[in-house]
């Protein structure tokens, strides 16, 4: 049965802009990215917005649907009642470059600046064994779609812009953990996690995984255990006492992050 | 390609409302906020109340005064002797663990992230504007020191014992020999109940197979690890459901030892 849904659009580029009201058909069965194509077709024509598998797989349609951050492919118009107004904005922690569609590379440079993995240098390509408990931890961040919610959403950034220099995001947190935990990988980045990547700015209140559409429980599955192997490294005072009386060098190993003097 | 002059600045979506969410996204805050405080201020007039902690008949100690380690403490409720005569009545009988158990909670990782979101705001649900102009999270003093955590568990895991130990005193009668009335079992559900939220802090787990990176090479620690993590999937329920068994188990103990009831005795 289809019905008239009023809707509340952001238009606008480079910051400024407005909700404009609209009323669109939505008919059984659809979801919000839907609604916005028969929008954009029937009365919007210009109306700029992100999307490509429509199966909340490839992480492009990210928004804020009555202000939650969701992906519009995945947000059933059937949750919504149909005398409601649905208000439609683009993510609020990322510039904006028209419309719905924002700007992320923040969140590429971000992922740039993570050393990558580094294994020991005597295995050959191939050699590499694995068992898979090794590796159950890792497979779970790896179904991230890089829809870029949790850093939208983390109030870190989301509502303190300042701090994007000094803090990765839960995405990125996340990628640290799981190199981290990875078998083969022979990096130290516990010092690195916390100085350079911002891990005590996290203050474990989980809303990256309140809105994560792959269910990853980044907050327990990675964000917490590595501030656990952190505080083992940095805080114990037990282990802090241990390095000052032994003669041994600090561990080597800690890579250096690119870019940074 | 050739770039011949620099794109426009972009900023954020210029957008004036703290959210648009609809939703009751404040009733979680308040919740939370309500109960924590009905909980501490039974807990904070409790442990300040002096009498009715021990039932002498049938061996029931309430937690909140275990150990009681003061000269004051009633015969038969002090299982690790009095370390003072007498303590000035500002400080509770059990300071010793009290100490402890209030500063694992604190550091909680659950407890953190219910009180950074209902109490400080920050932020009071997702995707909602939190009040404060600058935010540096744990990342200086004092709240840094919530990297102790771990220390605040190895404690309290001697507290459990300690607690474990008082309700194994609750099932001997008053002749001394084996018997059981319905305090012993609030106690015994209490304390299960408490060392399952124990053992699923977030540092047990990474001290008992987390900080490995080869979990194939520890089998044991491994399976440990799992079971823990079973249990820590649960740790937010068992953070509340043992505030309300401790204050349930303090309540009969205090209504018993007091005599406004008596116990529902079913073997001695
Ligand atoms: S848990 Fe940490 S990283 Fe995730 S949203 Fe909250 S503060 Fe940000
Ligand atoms: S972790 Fe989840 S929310 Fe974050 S980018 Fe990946 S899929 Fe999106
Ligand atoms: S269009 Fe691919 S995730 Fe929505
Ligand atoms: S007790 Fe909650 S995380 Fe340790």
């Amino acid at each position: 049965m289809g019905y008239m849904a009023a809707l509340k659009v952001w238009r606008g580029d480079a910051g400024s802009g407005a909700l404009t009201d609209y009323k669109v058909e939505v008919n059984e069965g659809e979801v919000v990215l839907d609604v916005l194509h028969r929008l954009q077709a029937t009365q919007a024509g210009d109306l700029a917005l992100r999307w490509n598998c429509k199966a909340g797989k490839c992480g492009s349609c990210s928004m804020e649907i009555n202000g939650r951050p969701r992906l519009g492919c995945m947000t059933r118009m059937s949750t919504f009642d149909p005398a409601d107004t649905l208000t439609i904005t683009p993510m609020r922690t990322f510039p904006v470059i028209r419309d719905l569609v924002t700007d992320v590379s923040f969140n590429y440079a971000k992922a740039r600046s993570i050393p990558s993995f580094t294994p020991d240098p005597s295995i050959k390509p191939g050699e590499f064994r694995m068992q898979q408990e090794d590796v159950n931890r890792s497979q779970e961040f790896r179904k991230c779609i890089e829809c870029y919610l949790c850093q939208n959403t983390c109030h870190v950034i989301r509502d303190h812009a300042e701090n994007e220099a000094p803090f990765a995001g839960p995405r990125f947190l996340m990628r640290v953990a799981e190199l981290e935990m990875h078998p083969c990988d022979e990096a130290d980045r516990r010092d690195i996690a916390q100085d350079d990547f911002g891990l005590g700015y996290c203050n474990i209140t989980k809303c990256c995984t309140e809105v994560c559409p792959e269910h990853i429980k980044i907050t327990d599955n990675a964000l917490i255990p590595l501030k656990e192997r952190v505080a083992g490294h940095k805080y114990d005072p037990l282990v802090w006492l241990g390095s000052k009386i032994s003669r041994r060098p600090a561990k080597a190993g800690t890579p250096a992050v690119p870019g940074k003097r | 390609m050739t770039q011949v002059s620099d794109a426009p600045a972009r900023t954020r979506a210029q957008i004036s409302e703290r959210t648009l969410r609809k939703d009751r996204w404040w009733q979680a805050p308040v919740v939370v906020v309500t109960l924590l405080t009905i909980w501490l201020t039974y807990a904070t007039v409790r442990v300040f109340t002096g009498h009715w902690y021990y039932v002498p008949k049938y061996h029931y100690l309430t937690p909140f005064y275990s150990p009681c380690v003061s000269g004051e403490c009633v015969p038969g409720s002090s299982t690790l002797g009095h370390w003072i005569p007498a303590i000035p009545p500002i400080i509770p009988y059990a300071f010793v663990s009290l100490v402890f158990v209030l500063g694992f909670r604190l550091t909680c990782y659950y407890y953190r992230r219910a009180y950074y979101r209902a109490f400080w705001q920050s932020p009071p649900s997702c995707a909602v504007r939190e009040p404060h102009a600058k935010y540096t999270g744990e990342t200086r003093f004092p709240l840094i020191m919530q990297n102790l955590h771990r220390y605040f568990f190895y404690v309290v895991i001697v507290i459990s014992v300690l607690n474990t130990w008082d309700v194994a005193q609750a099932f001997r009668g008053p002749d001394g020999n084996f018997g059981f009335g319905l305090g012993s079992l609030i106690m015994l559900a209490n304390v299960v109940l408490l060392w399952c939220y124990t053992l699923s802090c977030h540092s047990c787990r990474h001290i008992t197979g987390g900080r490995l990176k080869h979990f194939s090479r520890h089998p044991i620690r491994y399976w440990a690890w799992t079971k823990v993590s079973w249990l820590n999937a649960r740790h937010m329920q068992l953070a509340w459901t043992t505030l309300g068994t401790l204050m349930l188990t303090d309540l009969y103990i205090m209504l018993v030892a007091s005599g406004a009831i008596s116990d529902l005795r079913f073997f001695n």
